[in-house]
């Protein structure tokens, strides 16, 4: 490199990126894989000239110099191609020659992320790696009387209501005199969140339906999935698997063209209709999905041209308020679905979430609540809303709950909790914990994208480009060339292991609390957490 | 762990059956207390049944600030048992000024009352008096109703007992429920000591609720002053039989499918399932969850028995028309009913409901996957 090279106010070395790619010349084999695999074109091959100084142990005889060149492989470090640390390159790597490392400095690249005046748009999640949930611990153990549950033999019983459920002296009287009891689904707690076609790939959509499909019809778990804002293949609307899915329905109301021209063809009734007003992840932004990925089939599912930016408004734009929003929407989707299917909001974590729904319980069509927290992920957002925006999740439950049960109505509308539930991997003791504070259940989105595809992304930055369709397991590509590495099959397989030893995991908390009959939503005594502050506000143990 | 008996009988039978049944089954209970409640009374109490029956204990100046405030309402004392207390107490039973056993003449202005509403101020005067004992620690107030008494105290359940001189002439009753205590999860405060009794209807409870919190939310989030108290995670199970029979309007056969409903595979092939499924979903937060037996006694005078969904804490049925017992252990039945035939005893199951009925003719036993009958 010349040294007298233009320095411009972006032009950076390989130390202020975030990661830093190593090669180990003596094991490459120069197969030209990890360049051909790179996501963002962070490596390329590279000529390396080198000069050989010959020296001689006789001081008369001449000093000779040769130059060689050697081939390899060089990081660029334009921001546009940094590395995002996915490490696919060391994944096709024969040699096991190269890898991404986190370097050790403060990275440089975050000052140079806003080219053109564009701010930074990413996918992924917040990037704050721990969690309070897993500072929850389950401190009731049932050694009072024995014997205690066992969570291998005993039954249980763990499923969980959406839906309107009327107060028991009126239910009972409807039913007496065949009044209207508004519709309530019995489903399993962990619910797989909305994740749209569109951001995800047709392979992932797939493996997910798939997976739901085995666990509802051979293992009998009433798995429920969410479509996120995308629509929803017209095949599925007209089989008898639509039973298992939640119509999401946003802002941008992308789909639902095809969705209301389906209605006379469905076989079955959706499980219910998902209104989205805010997502966890980017509170107060609209869904987006961003150009890369409207390829024509989206486009045809969406009812939209393709290849075009397609954000979602933040609001509703045909209501001015979100009580008449709600109220509304609901109205109308019970009407088009003959008052058969369960219609409730998802809101962003917020303070403001109390407001919601206090506004719910009193319209008796609300057949539920999902919150949706800081930690959660999305497809495509900026990177200032996704680090800087939401609320967590622990205190706007317990909220929500003990709203509910100062006016009486915990057991009319049940709250759905979301938003990095297991972003460490604790799962089930995360869900234990958010259902134990009041939830009725948990959805999840980034975990199931990481147990049963491997997204490699991470709370520290890794990889996040789901926003540009470059995902290289091909989870959230629209790119044939990257989303058939993913296999369908593989994906319903991972789909069911995850439920399966969730729900092992489950019973393995519920059990030596002494639970097993019902979901033990709002056990807020069987919570201690080690900081005092936490256990005020959440009106759970402090224990230390 | 707790010890229970209960007994009903064509004949009024002193309390003390009962103690001996609780005192053979003494290495299930830790004597660190003793409830009672009599029922369907005889002796005095035969001629009076009508008449609310206060039972508490007081200290002097309890029983006064009792007298004034009953006088103020309007009530005459009609009959009372009094009950003397021997100069020494025995180890473990605190000292107590009085034992209240009294039985009160409705004011004249209620007599145009509807029972509902008598019923309603009958929870409220003892609601009442329990919240003025609180303030001051001077009363203590089990129960205030018709043809019922209740006594509860601290100490082995034979010695206090003996230490009141519960085998009396003028007590005895045709339905008794006893408990042994074993004080586990709360602090000695005899508000937590079974049974538990709201309007006419009583349960004790042998295990632990696990559901508590969210059972005891639910309950005082229903807006009804009688459900209150919660020392005991056990008294819900005594509301929750209020809230399906006096709320819902519902059976005893319906309780158990309030606290333990039926899973999916019985639900489905149910006659009534619709119902039930309706039921399931809207009394979802009156599921109980944990080890339970349960036995009360109804507004009828029936009584009855209900184990948890997995059948974990022992439950015996036994006796004879006319003589009936429910006894955690066998060798309770043996000590009250030791003439019957042993043969006919039976435990019931993790779906069973058992109850014998005002008549004491017969063991009625309905089980979850049966018909309901029609409500009337």
């Amino acid at each position: 490199m010349p040294s007298n090279r233009k320095i411009t106010p972006s032009t950076l070395s390989v130390t202020d990126l975030p990661w830093q790619i190593l090669w180990d010349k003596d094991r490459c084999t120069l197969c030209g894989q990890c360049t051909a695999v790179c996501p963002v074109q962070a490596i390329e091959p590279a000529v390396f000239r080198k000069r050989i100084v010959n020296t001689v142990l006789n001081v008369t005889a001449d000093i000779s110099d040769a130059h060689t060149v050697y081939y390899g492989i060089r990081q660029k470090t334009d921001p546009a191609y940094r590395c995002v640390g996915c490490a696919t390159c060391q994944m096709v790597c024969p040699n096991d020659a190269i890898k991404p490392a986190r370097g050790d400095d403060f990275d440089k690249l975050r000052f140079h992320m806003n080219r053109g005046g564009q701010p930074r748009r990413r996918g992924g999640r917040r990037n704050v790696p721990g969690s309070l949930l897993d500072r929850i611990k389950f401190i009731r153990i049932s050694m009072l009387t024995d014997p205690a549950l066992d969570a291998g033999r005993h039954e249980f019983e763990l499923r969980t209501l959406l839906g309107r459920v009327l107060p028991p002296e009126q239910n009972l009287a409807f039913l007496r005199e065949n009044g209207w009891i508004p519709p309530v689904r019995e489903i399993y707690p962990l619910i797989i969140g909305g994740m749209s076609f569109g951001a995800l790939s047709p392979n992932m959509w797939e493996g997910l339906q798939l997976g739901i499909a085995y666990l509802n019809e051979e293992l009998n778990m009433p798995v429920r999935i969410s479509t996120g804002e995308g629509g929803c293949p017209p095949r599925l609307l007209r089989s008898r698997f639509l039973k298992y899915v939640i119509l999401q329905v946003a802002s941008g109301y992308f789909g639902w063209d095809e969705i209301i021209h389906a209605l006379p063809d469905m076989k079955e009734d959706p499980c219910a209709i998902e209104i989205k007003y805010g997502q966890g992840a980017k509170p107060g932004d609209g869904g987006l999905l961003m150009w890369h990925k409207v390829n024509q089939l989206i486009a045809a599912i969406r009812g939209v041209p393709p290849g075009i930016n397609l954000p979602s408004p933040p609001t509703h734009q045909t209501k001015y308020s979100i009580e008449e929003s709600v109220a509304k929407m609901i109205q109308s989707m019970y009407m088009a679905t003959g008052f058969r299917v369960p219609v409730y909001p998802k809101i962003s974590a917020t303070s403001t979430a109390m407001a919601v729904l206090n506004n719910l319980t009193r319209n008796d069509y609300a057949a539920g609540l999902a919150i949706d927290g800081e930690d959660g992920g999305t497809g495509a957002a900026y990177h200032v809303s996704m680090n800087h925006m939401g609320h967590p999740i622990a205190s706007n439950i317990r909220d929500a709950y003990l709203t509910l049960v100062a006016v009486g109505k915990q057991n009319e509308i049940p709250i759905f909790a979301g938003g990095g539930i297991g972003k460490t991997g604790n799962l089930a003791a995360n869900a234990a914990a958010l259902i134990m504070l009041g939830a009725s259940g948990i959805q999840i989105g980034k975990y199931v994208m990481q147990a049963a595809a491997g997204c490699v992304g991470s709370e520290n930055d890794r990889c996040n480009i789901c926003n540009l369709g470059l995902c290289p397991k091909g989870i959230t590509s629209q790119d044939p060339r990257l989303y058939r590495r993913l296999d369908v099959d593989d994906v319903a397989q991972r789909v069911v292991d995850l439920f399966l030893s969730f729900d092992t995991e489950l019973k393995k908390i519920v059990a030596p609390l002494g639970r097993s009959t019902a979901l033990p939503i709002g056990m807020s005594d069987a919570l201690g957490i080690d900081d005092r502050h936490a256990a005020d506000r959440l009106q759970i143990q402090y224990v230390v | 762990m707790c010890r229970l008996f209960a007994i009903t009988s064509d004949n009024p039978l002193s309390p003390q059956v009962a103690i001996n049944a609780l005192d053979i089954m003494r290495e299930g209970h830790d004597g660190s207390g003793v409830g009672l409640f009599l029922r369907d009374l005889g002796g005095p109490f035969e001629e009076i049944k009508d008449a609310p029956i206060l039972s508490g204990i007081f200290t002097e100046s309890g029983l006064k600030r009792l007298d004034m405030y009953m006088m103020e309402l309007g009530f005459m004392t009609k009959y009372k048992i009094s009950i003397k207390i021997p100069k020494t107490t025995p180890p473990g039973i605190p000292k107590r000024d009085f034992y209240l056993i009294r039985a009160y003449e409705y004011p004249e202005e209620w007599e145009n009352c509807s029972q509902d509403a008598l019923f309603d101020r009958l929870l409220d005067i003892r609601l009442t008096l329990r919240h003025m004992g609180e303030e001051k620690e001077d009363m203590i107030v089990f129960s205030f109703w018709p043809d019922v008494i209740m006594i509860k105290e601290i100490g082995d359940p034979m010695q206090v007992a003996k230490y009141l001189n519960l085998d009396r002439r003028e007590l005895k009753a045709r339905v008794i429920m006893a408990q042994g205590r074993q004080n586990t999860n709360y602090a000695i405060n005899l508000y937590a000591c079974h049974p538990f009794f709201l309007q006419g209807f009583s349960t004790m409870t042998n295990g632990e609720n696990t559901a508590f919190i969210p059972i005891r939310e639910y309950l005082l989030s229903r807006d009804f002053p009688g459900y209150t108290g919660y020392q005991s995670d056990s008294e819900v199970f005594t509301h929750i039989l209020h809230y399906t029979m006096k709320t819902l309007g519902l059976g005893i056969e319906a309780y158990k499918h309030v606290i333990t409903p039926l899973n999916d595979a019985d639900l489905d092939p149910h006659p009534d399932r619709d119902f039930l499924g309706h039921l399931r979903n809207t009394c979802r937060r009156l599921i109980i969850d944990g080890p339970n037996c349960v036995i009360g006694c109804l507004t009828d005078h029936s009584m009855f028995m209900v184990q948890d969904r997995k059948k974990l804490r022992p439950g015996v049925v036994g006796g004879r028309p006319g003589l009936f017992a429910f006894s955690s252990e066998i060798c309770g039945l043996d000590a009250a009913i030791p003439d019957r035939d042993k043969a006919r005893d039976f435990q019931p199951m993790h779906l069973d409901t058992v109850v014998i009925g005002p008549d004491r003719r017969e063991i009625h036993l309905c089980r979850q996957t049966e018909k309901l009958p029609r409500l009337h």
